[in-house]
């Protein structure tokens, strides 16, 4: 049976909307506005995980995102899963189910408990020691491992949940909402700044919302009452937004931030559908203002772990905030003042706080005395040795700590207790402060990093920015205000601030047992038990660097990225190493500071949005036809037309007979077209193309091959003089976007002086290619008053010419080696003119081809594809084209490279035909090709480049890369396979109608 | 993620540009002149200096206009843009 240990009620829990969920399969209730934690402890449920290595009990350590033990599978089993969340974030809501993590096969009962026995055989890199003999056996090593590792399970299928991403500019962002940051934005946002405050919590107000320390007093008012005012007057300031359940990620340079906006994971399952669950701000703010305040530092010693011991500001909180008593015997153990405000907060509400165990030898502050007045036994000078109780803590052993702390002497007290709450001073929160790229420096007195050199317009203000108490916080808050936002008055000018002035502080980053140290447990990092053992070990292993480590004994590598633990454990480095810690430097802290969820991350860049399609006007027809598509950049392409039910290799074989034997009809829409005008276009080619383009005359065509400074073929296509200062330059499919690019950073850097206007049009006109010897005929019942002869109409010319009222431009061209035309009208009438091609060409059964067709025909021509049978690293001269090649032109981009001794070697691999000497086997493209069987290691002279079976030749054909390959002609290869050697013979690569007769068939 | 102050535009996210390598080397005027060693000078050798830095970008998702920038690539500082053509401001 549980016990009900909520005490009070609080002004932020809801006790009449009284909430039912699950935990680990049973059934607790909790009210509206509790935490998962908070439910759970108001229940009495402290044990509510097992750690990762060790699988030791553990509990509910802090109130906040820092958490490290209590992270759960939030709903299990369903799609809405979610691993790794933190108890203390979760906002429950009826139905709400969560389970453990990291346990079988329960938490009360985990198997893998067995670990904590055989711990001291798991020491700092336990894995890398063990698993790495014999070397061939880590994949089996592996298996078992990965099997038994890992912190909950993601969810199977789909997310059913919406993500959205949102833009924001604003003039100051303010990020945290307690004291510091709620009087920044005020007065940012009073002085017309566009500001923008976010918190993680759902309410607004930071710890102060529930400071109780009578001694602190803000204009005569208890903090949280004079705060609870502020609140108020905020919410109502115009150029003020507000987001609560905020998180920043990441903080980037130039003021860019990342936050998660969480706007239903606190609601029912059915108020969740249909609305968006969580959004990615990206932030872009002209000045930033830090107030993400300080996170309460644990102590460390032996058996620390425990479910029980909780951070003191966490036992304070869970009283104030939820009205939760976290135990019925507590104990405090306490190097500052901020277990004594703890303990207070406890005694006024009437639970029962057994002790104080202080490190300090004494503090006079008020807080100090007021408790001693209330009889709570405080034991000075005494740090706790060891802990009892497995699943549970249920006693505290104490002993009397040196006068330099490092042993304990004495006879041991033991105190019974099943709640711990440990002070160990306060961290600011300076992570997002050095995600910005700002520096940090060690403040040997407070003994903590504060902000040094910001590279940013942005300041760190409350305690991450090093001030805290109140009075410092305002005082100082107010100039950086002034100065950083330049305004004269603040509204914090006559805030009088009384407090208790008293902070003393004892630091010791590890604390003595009487037991030899090697057979203690101080845990450094709870998530991934890393102890301070594991950290003395390293160093003795001669790891010096702290990012070396931090990864060589995992500490700080957990979800919670080590909020807890890292000071401590730079601290025992610098004390074993005998370092300062300035010297020594902190880790690199990473976005995201909370993780996010993937969907955050994508926002509605899923599914179909993922990546954008690019269809091309006459995709209809193509679905509507049965046409297989492949993508081709971001092209849907028709890949091939199957016909009751072909396979591709049927449906290919028949699409390039018919192309050639009668007509074909392709969409090529999608190569890249750039219109070129001004009154240097000519010259312009001139420069950009290999060959010689000044004497192409009005209406004629010419084929272009383009390269890079260094030499290599960079992209191919045909241009078109349309007029005397008016080309049309058609690029690759894929290559369209950068040639256009590469194009404006010639004209724009290298030549500024010559006329030339680029126009990218590839999506302005659509392109239907009409080939074969019964092209012709196609293309007279379309257009019949277009004189189509070989006299007014040659290859390699253009012709403008209307179907009906529409349009168009004839090119006579060809990529397949037949009588073909490419026919361009404009984008909209695509469709049209495919249906008209198609309906015209019905008596000659005009047949529709895709793009696997296409490269077999080329393939039988000889023809390269730019990207298929080059590779970045081929020459025209290595592609055997050297009639392209211009040798009157003094310059085009890439010439002299031509002339480098490098590209004029001669046995570079070049461009060749592969003939297999049995006519049926068919070459996987990509094949290695060599001369020598019998040898090992064997050169490998090249590689198969494109490779098909010929239907209109009736055998397999190939176009393939050979090391001096040019001079090989008739020479016998091998193309060595898995359980074959193919043997081939190097040929021309042109194997179809060599003579270029059929053009003019 | 820079904001880039673009000449022709103002201000814009980083997303919009592309970087472009080493600013003001100009492509040779007689490239068939130059030995070997000099043409790979000119195509291959590039400085990657710690510190300032003088690069080209161009506003791909903008006016996709070229133009220079002075920045520090130990700390991502912009401490010039200038347009093509115009002279680099004194170090």
């Amino acid at each position: 049976m549980t016990k009900n240990l909520r005490v009070k009620s609080s002004e932020y829990i809801d006790e009449t909307n009284r909430i039912s969920f699950k935990f680990n399969g049973k059934t607790y209730h909790g009210f509206k506005g509790d935490t998962l934690a908070s439910a759970l402890l108001a229940n009495d449920v402290h044990l509510v995980g097992r750690s990762f290595k060790y699988h030791r009990p553990r509990g509910i350590m802090t109130s906040g995102s820092e958490e490290p033990n209590a992270i759960v599978q939030v709903n299990p089993g369903t799609n809405r899963t979610e691993p790794n969340v933190r108890a203390t974030e979760v906002e429950i809501y009826e139905g709400l189910e969560a389970s453990s993590q990291n346990c079988w096969p329960s938490v009360e009962f985990d198997i893998g408990g067995i670990n904590n026995f055989l711990s001291p055989f798991f020491p700092a890199g336990f894995y890398y020691k063990t698993f790495m003999w014999p070397t061939s056996f880590w994949e089996k090593y592996e298996f078992f491992i990965r099997h038994s590792a890992g912190l909950g399970k993601s969810p199977t299928s789909n997310d059913p949940d919406i993500y959205d991403h949102r833009n924001i500019h604003c003039d100051v962002l303010v990020v945290g909402a307690g004291i510091s940051g709620i009087l920044a934005a005020k007065n940012a946002a009073k002085n017309n700044f566009k500001t923008l405050l976010v918190d993680e919590k759902n309410e607004l107000g930071g710890s102060t919302i529930f400071e109780n320390n009578e001694f602190n007093k803000i204009d005569n008012k208890a903090p949280s009452e004079w705060l609870k005012k502020e609140i108020e007057e905020i919410k109502n300031i115009k150029n003020l937004e507000i987001k609560t359940r905020t998180s920043v990620a990441a903080y980037h340079q130039y003021n860019y931030l990342l936050a998660r906006e969480n706007l239903t994971d606190h609601l029912e399952a059915k108020d969740k559908t249909n609305k968006i669950r969580q959004r990615l701000l990206k932030i872009r703010a002209k000045k930033v203002i830090l107030a993400t305040g300080a996170l309460e530092r644990p102590l460390i010693f032996n058996n620390n772990d425990r479910p029980g011991i909780m951070l003191s500001s966490a036992v304070k909180k869970y009283s104030e905030f939820y009205g939760v008593a976290c135990g019925n015997k507590n104990v405090f153990f306490t190097n500052n003042d901020s277990a004594y405000e703890s303990a207070l907060s406890l005694y006024n509400k009437g639970i029962n706080v057994e002790a104080i165990i202080d490190i300090r030898e004494q503090s006079e502050s008020k807080i100090v005395k007021k408790i001693k007045e209330t009889g709570i036994k405080i034991y000075w000078s005494h740090s706790i040795v060891d802990t009892a109780g497995y699943k549970r803590l249920n006693s505290v052993s104490i002993m009397k700590l040196s006068n330099d702390g490092t042993s304990v002497t004495g006879s041991k007290i033991s105190i019974s207790c099943d709640c711990l709450g440990v002070a160990g001073g306060w961290t600011p929160a300076v992570h997002l402060y050095t995600q910005s790229g700002s520096k940090l420096k060690f403040d040997e007195e407070k003994k903590v990093f504060l902000p040094n050199q910001s590279t940013s317009e942005q300041i760190s203000v409350g305690s991450c920015g090093g001030d805290f108490k109140i009075d410092e916080i305002i005082k100082n808050l107010n100039h950086k205000l002034k100065d950083n936002l330049n305004i004269k008055e603040t509204d914090l000018d006559n805030i009088k601030v009384e407090i208790d002035q008293e902070n003393s502080k004892r630091n010791i980053w590890l604390l003595p047992s009487d037991k030899p140290f090697g057979k203690t447990k101080p845990f450094v990092d709870y998530q991934n038990d890393a102890t301070a053992k594991d950290i003395k070990l390293a160093l003795r292993e001669g790891f010096r660097s702290i990012e070396h480590v931090k990864r060589y004994t995992t500490t700080g590598m957990g979800t919670d990225q080590g909020k807890l633990g890292n000071m401590h454990a730079l601290g025992i480095i610098a004390d074993t190493a005998g370092v300062k810690m300035g010297e020594l430097g902190t880790t690199t802290f990473r976005p995201p500071y909370t993780p996010l969820t993937f969907g955050t991350i994508v926002g509605r860049n899923v599914g179909k949005f993922f990546d954008i399609f690019r269809r091309t006007p006459m995709n209809d027809w193509h679905v509507e036809n049965k046409a297989e598509f492949e993508n081709v950049g971001q092209w849907k392409r028709a890949w091939y037309y199957p016909i009751n039910g072909e396979t591709m290799h049927q449906a290919v074989q028949r699409e390039s007979k018919a192309a050639r034997e009668s007509a074909g009809i392709l969409d090529a829409s999608t190569l890249g077209k750039i219109d070129i005008q001004g009154s240097d276009a000519s010259e312009f080619l001139n420069r950009v193309y290999t060959n010689a383009w000044s004497k192409l005359a009005i209406g004629k065509c010419r084929y272009g091959l383009m390269l890079n400074e260094d030499g290599m073929v960079y992209d191919d296509g045909v241009t078109t003089r349309l007029g005397e200062n008016h080309y049309i330059m058609t690029t690759t499919t894929g290559g369209a976007a950068n040639v256009l690019g590469k194009l404006e950073d010639y004209l724009q850097t290298e030549w500024p002086e010559l006329d030339v206007y680029l126009t990218s049009v590839t999506d302005h006109y659509a392109t239907a290619s009409l080939c074969g010897p019964n092209s012709k005929k196609i293309l007279k019942k379309i257009i019949p008053d277009l004189d189509l002869s070989d006299e007014n109409f040659p290859h390699m010319s253009f012709k403008e010419a209307n179907i009906g009222s529409i349009q168009c431009r004839i090119m006579r061209i060809s990529f397949t080696g037949e009588h073909s035309y490419e026919i361009n009208v404009q984008a909209s009438y695509g469709k049209d003119l495919w249906k008209k091609c198609m309906e015209a060409g019905q008596e000659f059964n005009i047949t529709t081809y895709g793009t696997e067709t296409m490269h077999l025909l080329r393939a039988e021509k000889g023809f390269i594809i730019v990207g298929q049978d080059t590779d970045g690293t081929m020459t025209p001269i290595d592609l055997q084209m050297d009639w392209i090649v211009s040798k009157k032109k003094y310059d085009f981009i890439g010439k002299r490279s031509l002339y480098r001794s490098d590209t004029m070697r001669e046995d570079r691999k070049q461009l060749v035909g592969l003939l297999t000497d049995d006519p049926n086997i068919v070459l996987e493209e990509g094949a290695q090709i060599v001369s020598e069987l019998n040898q090992s290691p064997v050169e490998m002279l090249g590689h198969v480049t494109s490779s098909y079976f010929s239907p209109n030749l009736k055998k397999s054909i190939a176009l393939a890369v050979v090391k001096g390959g040019k001079i090989m002609m008739g020479k016998k290869l091998f193309v060595p396979m898995e359980n074959k050697n193919i043997n081939v013979t190097v040929v021309n690569p042109v194997f179809y109608d060599e003579k270029n007769e059929r053009l003019n068939a | 993620m820079f904001l880039i102050n673009c000449p022709y535009c103002g201000e814009r996210d980083q997303q919009e540009f592309k970087a472009g390598g080493e600013a003001h080397i100009e492509r040779p005027k007689q490239p068939t002149e130059l030995s070997d060693d000099e043409w790979a000078e000119y195509l291959f050798m590039r400085k990657n200096i710690k510190g300032v830095q003088f690069e080209r970008w161009n506003h791909t998702h903008g006016c996709r206009k070229w133009f220079n920038m002075v920045r520090d690539t130990s700390n991502d500082e912009i401490k010039a843009i200038y347009k093509m053509g115009e002279k680099p401001p004194a170090q």
